[in-house]
């Protein structure tokens, strides 16, 4: 248990420094930005308790918010992905899963169902964030596209780092 | 309360999700001046298209009114066209400036909404930024002066009525040349405009026509209205006239917006005197 705090500790100094050092710079004009940040909310615990995961998730979206100088926006995108998070591990993982200190990697969790959880939640945590962001139904199509394409940026992103180090463990589910 | 402890545990997500999420959009809102300022905003921008869309209806009932107003600019028009063909040429030969016909660009505008029963009275057309509408251009009608353009955003503007207390346009008497400032006044009725500031000796009669002196803002000659009443003391060496205007307040449906294409050259040509001077 210390030890996965550990790695969860420095995942996400490592994902943080990249996103702010790197990922800022990094963008097709200013249609597709990605954040793949937010691999380490995805990555956190399954049994971690849901106060302690918004917490996390929200100080998280505050310290790229402060890189980014856009005080709560990235806060909110967190949290909603949080609560996405805590609603498909609910409907997909058996109760041992749920409760088990594992890390939801692609190599226990398998492709398919990590697939699934990191493309919906990308889509959800940029749907929210650039919501906030734009604040306004104006100009409402290039939004959509622009949710469109960072969120496609952002998938092949986090699946790059996750096969970059995939260890394949005994899988939780069946598969 | 059991029941509803267990609900509460039950849903706990959900409800962490919207306490965090709440926190996280009000600390968006206080804190970032963009959202800040269109999260008041959108409510103007409803409003906004709301009086486009009640415009629109509104329109089809003044149309009766319109068209005898276009119709008499028309009318206007042609007859002065006819004065340029008919003259003759051999009489005298005219210098055309090639440079001042160009130097005014008019920019037509729907109103969406007007008021004329405040102390303080504003029109807000459906033209802004995105037509080339900027902050203190002056508005005209066919048939008269409307204001001078107070704020722009990308789709409205809304116009600094005539009657407005701050609102001053330099205007000149038709036959004298002698310039004054017109004012709405002390008035509260929007048919008539005050003429400040006209120097004592000159003599103004009733139903003489007060026209747009062409030093700022406005084309010279627009024809503003005429006056009413003369002799209205204000100080040692001045007179102001009470006068009538033409612009029908209650009434006005398509304004024309005044761009002075050499205002910046004009400007930037005083502002070099003043500095010599001083």
């Amino acid at each position: 248990m210390g030890r996965v705090i550990i790695y969860n500790i420095i995942r996400f100094i490592a994902l943080i420094a990249m996103q702010v050092v790197l990922f800022k710079n990094i963008g097709y004009y200013n249609l597709a930005t990605p954040f793949p940040y937010i691999l380490f909310i995805f990555l956190l615990p399954i049994s971690t308790p849901n106060f302690i995961l918004y917490v996390i998730a929200f100080l998280t979206g505050l310290t790229v918010d402060a890189f980014y100088d856009s005080l709560g926006v990235h806060a909110a995108a967190c949290v909603a992905l949080v609560w996405f998070r805590t609603f498909f591990c609910n409907i997909t993982l058996d109760v041992d899963a749920q409760n088990s200190f594992e890390t939801p990697s692609l190599g226990i969790m398998g492709n398919k169902w990590f697939f699934s959880y990191i493309s919906i939640g990308t889509l959800i945590h940029h749907l929210v964030l650039l919501h906030v962001e734009y604040f306004s139904f104006t100009n409402y199509l290039s939004t959509l596209f622009s949710i469109l394409l960072s969120s496609i940026f952002t998938i092949l992103l986090i699946m790059l780092m996750s096969l970059l180090f995939y260890k394949r463990k005994s899988r939780l589910l069946g598969n | 309360m059991k029941n509803l402890w267990l609900f509460l545990v039950r849903y706990n997500a959900f409800f962490w999700f919207v306490l965090f999420f709440t926190v996280a959009i009000i600390l968006v809102v206080q804190n970032n001046r963009y959202q800040r300022s269109s999260f008041i905003n959108s409510s103007n921008v409803v409003v906004g298209s709301f009086y486009d869309k009640l415009n629109s209806w509104k329109s089809y009932l003044a149309l009766d009114e319109t068209n005898k107003n276009l119709a008499q600019e028309n009318a206007l028009l042609r007859q002065q066209l006819q004065g340029y063909i008919l003259k003759d040429t051999l009489d005298s030969i005219q210098l055309v400036d090639s440079i001042e016909a160009n130097r005014y660009h008019f920019i037509m505008g729907e109103v969406v909404n007007n008021s004329i029963h405040q102390k303080s009275n504003f029109v807000t057309i459906n033209k802004g930024s995105q037509d080339g509408i900027q902050k203190g251009l002056g508005v005209i009608t066919s048939n008269g002066v409307v204001g001078i353009v107070l704020n722009v955003s990308p789709h409205f503007s809304t116009i600094q009525s005539l009657l407005h207390p701050d609102t001053r346009i330099s205007v000149t008497l038709d036959t004298s040349n002698v310039f004054g400032s017109l004012v709405w006044g002390n008035n509260v009725d929007p048919r008539f405009a005050m003429v400040k500031d006209i120097p004592n000796h000159v003599k103004v009669q009733k139903g003489q026509k007060v026209y747009t002196s062409g030093f700022s803002l406005f084309p010279k000659g627009i024809e503003i209205g005429s006056v009413e009443e003369t002799g209205i003391q204000s100080g040692e060496s001045f007179l102001d006239v009470r006068i009538k205007l033409r612009t029908n307040f209650s009434n006005i449906n398509h304004v024309y917006v005044v761009k002075d294409l050499l205002e910046d050259e004009k400007n930037k040509l005083e502002e070099q005197t003043a500095d010599n001077n001083g």
